[in-house]
């Protein structure tokens, strides 16, 4: 692996500017026949049953709605340590991701059990909210136990070519959180074009991100797979350019094991077998987990599972 | 003088409302016909559309229900569905709003309640080889359940399916796949997610108890074996709800 290398980009919004507007554009068509071309891919018995533990391994079991409860969350949380109480080989989640208000109860349910705590913060989903509220509220979720961030980016900023200020943004969140990881939303169901989700993508990684995320889930489109693919692109090349390595998390829409082992395959084709890996690459969900049980009895018990042997949440 | 070409049919699947082919690829011969031949995932995906199309089956009215019923019997008669048939379907179409009444009860309770049961869908049936489409098919989804029906009898059963596509009956609810029993009735048998099995028509033995086996691992109901009259059908796949219900002001 090279040394660390510092991209001296930032300087201002023009010098700024001129990198992201420099880097190569997105074949819009290519990348979509990319990705569709992987999606074909067939992955049967035993790589399947590989593919399905690491995706559950993989899966931030996520709650984020206005009715989430106290009790909703604690459910989740034991359903996030043991996805299937029948089932003793079946690995626990990556972690759990609800509000900052309901970190404290998830922190409490999850103590001790390896699997991470993300909060959404920074005013989720709109990102519409004064600097000063959206560092508060990272410093809160920090200190009440999160030990992941899930911050969104200020589209309207990104849009209106002040890269500078998402920049500093990015930037101000990631020393808030300390310690925390920090996974960047870059919301590309509102950005347009291809080329603006590789721009934004560089843009999160100069910043400091340790992971880059699709989507909130409470935009459509959400993930989809030739903008992973661009990400995963983006996260590759930025590792080549300056050593750092950067994780990917595509969230919302992904409902199937099917859709889940197409991503996997993507991430093994276009960032390479290092990302395999729950550590760099995440899935945002909550009905994927079940659907993955599913898939997961069907291979060892040899009939079809049904979803009322599952929990509903 | 040129002769006209036939328009020839293929025969093919009926699921969730659309008439595709095996995702096999595999075909059989009926009847001087290429029929489209059921696999283990056909099953699969006819299961999903069934429980799909259950909640909105079963929470219509049991009076929506009867007329959806009444309409294929319209279909039948005139697509020429044999007579006996047709009058098979207005039969149970006149049972839809009615069975409530003579199955349910108001119980006799010494408290200041009503007690009331009254008979719920059990949910996707599994119809293996069934003996008589029409009735098989009729007396399950007339009470809310949906179906999934295999049989090899494929010229009828897509005749039969054509009629239920075009009676406003919602995709999902019957669902016909043409094959073979031996090879599909085992991936419904054991499915987590089918609520009970109609054997009743199955002719053949060996299969009808190992299925019966496979199906006690989910505690599903089964019915088996022959003869059963119409009301024996449809109460097998329906469950007495009991409710308790504070009585006064």
């Amino acid at each position: 692996m090279t040394a660390v290398v510092d991209l001296d980009v930032t300087g201002s919004n023009e010098e700024l500017r001129r990198f992201l507007h420099g880097l190569p554009g997105v074949d819009q068509v290519g990348a979509d026949a990319r990705a569709a071309q992987l999606g074909t891919r067939s992955i049967k018995t035993t790589a399947k049953a590989w593919a399905i533990d690491l995706a559950i391994r993989m899966v931030d079991l996520t709650t984020l709605e206005g009715a989430d409860t106290p009790g909703k969350v604690k459910a989740l949380c034991a359903k996030a340590k043991r996805p299937d109480p029948a089932d003793r080989s079946c690995p626990p989640v990556a972690a759990v991701c609800v509000y900052p208000s309901l970190v404290p109860v998830a922190a409490e349910a999850l103590r001790g059990s390896g699997v991470h705590l993300a909060s959404v913060a920074t005013a989720f989903p709109s990102g519409q909210a004064p600097l000063a509220v959206k560092l508060e509220d990272t410093r809160a979720a920090v200190a009440a136990g999160a030990d992941e961030v899930d911050m969104v980016i200020s589209r309207g900023e990104f849009l209106s070519g002040r890269y500078l200020a998402v920049f500093d943004e990015i930037k101000a969140v990631k020393e808030a959180c300390g310690e925390a990881h920090l996974k960047v939303i870059l919301e590309t169901g509102e950005l347009v074009t291809y080329d603006n989700v590789r721009r934004a993508s560089w843009l999160a990684m100069l910043a400091g991100a340790d992971f880059i995320k699709t989507s909130t889930g409470k935009v459509s489109p959400a993930a989809t797979l030739p903008v992973t693919l661009i990400m995963l692109e983006a996260v590759r090349d930025f590792e080549q350019e300056t050593g750092r390595k950067v994780g990917v998390k595509p969230a919302g829409g992904i409902r199937t094991t099917k859709d889940a082992i197409k991503y996997l395959v993507t991430v093994n084709e276009v960032a390479g077998e290092g990302w395999l890996d729950p550590d760099w690459f995440r899935f945002g969900a909550s009905t994927l987990l079940n659907d993955l049980l599913m898939q997961r009895t069907r291979l060892k018990t040899g009939h079809y599972a049904g979803p009322d042997y599952f929990t509903l949440d | 003088m040129t002769s006209r070409i036939e328009v020839r049919k293929t025969l093919k699947l009926y699921i969730g409302g659309a008439f595709p082919r095996s995702e096999s690829g595999r075909t059989f011969e009926v009847d001087g016909h290429n029929a489209a031949l059921a696999s283990r995932k056909d099953a699969r995906d006819a299961v999903l559309a069934a429980r799909a199309a259950f909640g909105k089956w079963t929470g219509a009215t049991a009076y929506n229900r009867g007329q959806i019923l009444y309409r294929a019997a319209e279909m039948g008669e005139s697509r020429g569905v044999g007579a006996s048939d047709v009058d098979r379907l207005v039969w149970y179409a006149g049972w839809a709003d009615k069975i409530a009444q003579v199955i349910g009860n108001a119980n006799p309770v010494a408290g200041p309640y009503f007690n009331l049961s009254s008979p719920e869908p059990t949910g996707v049936v599994g119809v293996i080889g069934p003996s008589d489409l029409v009735e098989a098919i009729a007396s399950v989804i007339v009470t809310g359940n949906t179906c999934v029906v295999v049989t090899p009898r494929a010229v009828e059963a897509v005749f039969l399916a054509e009629v239920f596509a075009t009676s406003d009956l919602p995709g999902g609810v019957v669902n016909i796949l043409t094959g073979y029993p031996k090879e599909v009735g085992p991936w419904l048998a054991s499915h987590d997610d089918v609520n009970a099995l109609d054997l009743s028509g199955l002719d053949d033995a060996e299969l009808a108890k190992s299925l019966e086996e496979a199906a006690s691992d989910t505690l599903k109901r089964v019915l088996r074996p022959l003869p059963v009259t119409g009301m024996q059908r449809m109460t097998a796949f329906l469950e007495t709800k009991t409710v308790w219900h504070p009585k006064g002001v």
